[in-house]
């Protein structure tokens, strides 16, 4: 026996050293995507709930507008449901601003219990990962998760002023404008759609030198490979048990990456394997690597991927945001990046 | 011809920063810093004016000449009034560009709202 | 760190530098020259300008073609399209002094919501000022080793 749990009792739901079962399954109740007009112009434009036309959307500042998509996805995800705002528990999520300000911001108009968690890019995976613990253990019956990004407010947190002119690099990415809702509820409600949570990964930070902000995908890469393969290891899956493998935001350089570095550790991702941030684009669009952001991942999850569960195009997939853990500092202090992948298995119900 | 002599030499510094931008990691901002200081040494030299006789606004608009005007200004100034004007110099011969900065900067504030990018 | 980590981050560096794509130098470079040297030819018609219709001296015609330049970098800034222009030109577009006004104005007008003061004027300079830093400074240099050697 492992010496350690001479000292600490082994969790019964565990299994592996990084992945939860969820034997009291959290089920998705509803959803909601709200994203800027580029990203309605893209590949899953005719998904989104709501594309924004004005990516201020009436108010005074970028930040602003992006907390209010945030406050607005949580509302209509529940609208759609017909779900009362007093049924939520919970709402945990979180954005890339410092302090998360866009969460934070949304959380006082809700007026619900509030959860900010921050996991750069991972964010909506690592929203889903606490939800469903907190229903998975009996703690709590309706909770909301989610995660947004603003492109304007990001470039001007992170790169530059929006009219400095600036040329980018192939292997940049743009962040998206949007923002991504799931209402989890406990096992046995009338209001579930079917698509259940069957298993979490809480991811490692994995950092392989990359120093290039511009080259986001790259850094990220080494961890998302990383989540993967605990992920299969743990549960003794292979690819072939999953309709898709979905990851967050690497873009076109660090999805190509993903794949090569798996491979390496003997897992072919073969046909089964999309990258959110990669494929929310366009090529016609012209956005180089692709798309980033919490956003990313989450408009896309909670509009495309969530419905194609519904109609059965999809029955079983693993759900992994990546989190580039930089700062502006950090970067200028030539640290480089550390990177994490949080997963989660959505499954539908049979029968 | 002096045209064209401006374009051809104004463009040609710019390609060389453009070499630079695409082929290392520095920076946008770290070139522009690199173009004044070499601007700055090569007018204190006084190697900097023969290209401006030449390139005429193609070597005086580019950074670099920017720096050449500071360089000239310091020596100019320390030349008449010595320490002092080692100080003043490069600041007078550069304060009217660095003044429209700071006044169309703040005025374009005032007036203009930034975009989001496509 | 131990050498099996180094060797790991080091060859995955390896991997990705090859996977890259590079930026396209020589297209890169042609819009590069035709921005920059379009800008200095307008430059120099401003020179002209001030030369023989305004008849202006020598350091007037330098400080008005400055100023007029500037001007234009700052309104093509508030307009939204210098920074069009610079996608397009890169260095072309960075180099000339108007590249310095876009590098003002565009803070300026960026952290206006942050207020006039602490926004605006606070961080005019936060991407300009090195240039001034270093420009100034090395020319304070340049004016002492003048008197030094002289």
């Amino acid at each position: 026996m492992d010496n350690r749990y001479k000292q600490i009792i082994p969790a019964p739901n565990r299994v592996g050293t990084q992945t939860l079962v969820f034997n009291n399954r959290p089920s998705v109740a509803s959803m909601a995507a709200i994203a800027g007009d580029l990203e309605g112009e893209g590949t899953f434009g005719d998904h989104y709930d709501m594309v924004l036309t004005d990516d201020l959307w009436g108010e005074e500042t970028w930040e602003k507008a992006e907390s209010k998509m945030f406050e607005e996805v949580v509302r209509k995800a529940l609208a759609k449901d017909n779900l009362d705002e007093k049924w939520v528990e919970c709402l945990i999520g979180g954005d890339l601003l410092n302090q998360i300000i866009a969460a934070n911001f949304a959380a006082r108009q809700l007026g619900l219990p509030f959860l900010g968690v921050y996991g750069a890019c991972s964010t909506m995976a690592e929203s889903l990962l606490v939800g469903s613990v907190l229903i998975s253990g009996g703690f709590m019956s309706c909770v909301a998760c989610a995660a947004s990004s603003h492109f304007s407010t990001a470039e001007r947190q992170y790169r530059s002023p929006l009219e400095m002119g600036t040329q980018r690099t192939p292997t940049a990415q743009r962040t998206v404008t949007g923002a991504g809702c799931t209402i989890l509820v406990g096992p046995g409600s009338g209001s579930s759609k079917g698509i259940e949570i069957t298993h979490g990964t809480v991811g490692k930070v994995v950092d392989l030198g990359i120093t290039d902000a511009n080259n986001m995908g790259a850094a990220m890469a080494p961890a998302a490979t990383d989540s993967i393969c605990a992920h299969l290891a743990d549960t003794g899956r292979t690819v072939d048990d999953y309709d898709l493998i979905v990851t967050g935001d690497l873009g076109a350089l660090g999805s190509e990456l993903t794949r090569e570095l798996c491979l390496k550790k003997g897992v072919d991702l073969k046909d089964k394997y999309l990258d959110c941030g990669d494929s929310i684009f366009t090529k016609e669009q012209d956005m180089k690597a692709g798309g980033s952001g919490c956003g990313c991942s989450a408009v896309v999850l909670n509009s495309y991927l969530l419905k194609e569960m519904m109609s059965s195009k999809y029955n079983r997939i693993l759900f992994l945001a990546t989190g580039a853990l930089l700062s502006v500092d950090s970067t200028q202090q030539g640290e480089s990046i550390p990177c994490v992948a949080h997963g989660v298995v959505f499954e539908r119900r049979m029968g | 011809m002096d045209y064209i002599y401006a374009f051809l030499i104004g463009g040609l510094l710019c390609v060389i920063a453009q070499i630079l931008m695409d082929l290392t990691s520095i920076t946008p901002g770290k070139i522009l810093v690199l173009y004044v200081t070499v601007g700055v040494i090569l007018g204190g030299l006084g190697i900097y004016d023969k290209l401006v006789d030449f390139a005429g606004a193609g070597a005086t608009v580019p950074l670099t000449g920017f720096g050449n005007s500071l360089a000239k200004g310091a020596i100019k100034a320390a030349g008449e009034r010595g320490i002092i004007g080692a100080f003043t110099g490069g600041m007078t011969g550069t304060a009217a560009g660095v003044a429209a900065a700071i006044v169309f900067g703040y005025l374009a504030a005032i007036i203009f709202k930034p975009k989001t990018k496509k | 760190m131990n050498k099996k980590e180094l060797d790991e981050k080091q060859s995955y560096n390896e991997l990705v530098k090859q996977r890259m794509d590079k930026s396209p130098l020589l297209p890169d470079c042609v819009k590069a020259f035709i921005t920059g040297g379009t800008i200095c030819t307008i430059g120099e018609g401003l020179r002209k300008f001030g030369e023989h219709i305004l008849k202006l001296s020598e350091d007037d015609v330098a400080a008005f073609t400055a100023i007029v330049l500037v001007f234009f970098g700052a309104l093509l800034t508030g307009l939204g399209v210098y920074d069009k222009i610079y996608k397009f030109g890169g260095a072309g577009a960075a180099v000339p002094i108007t590249g310095f006004s876009n590098s003002v104005v565009a803070p300026a007008m960026e952290w206006r919501r942050e207020g006039l003061i602490m926004g605006t004027a606070a961080r005019m300079f936060t991407i300009a000022g090195p240039v001034l830093v270093y420009g100034v400074g090395s020319s304070v240099i340049v004016g002492l080793l003048y008197l030094a050697f002289n």
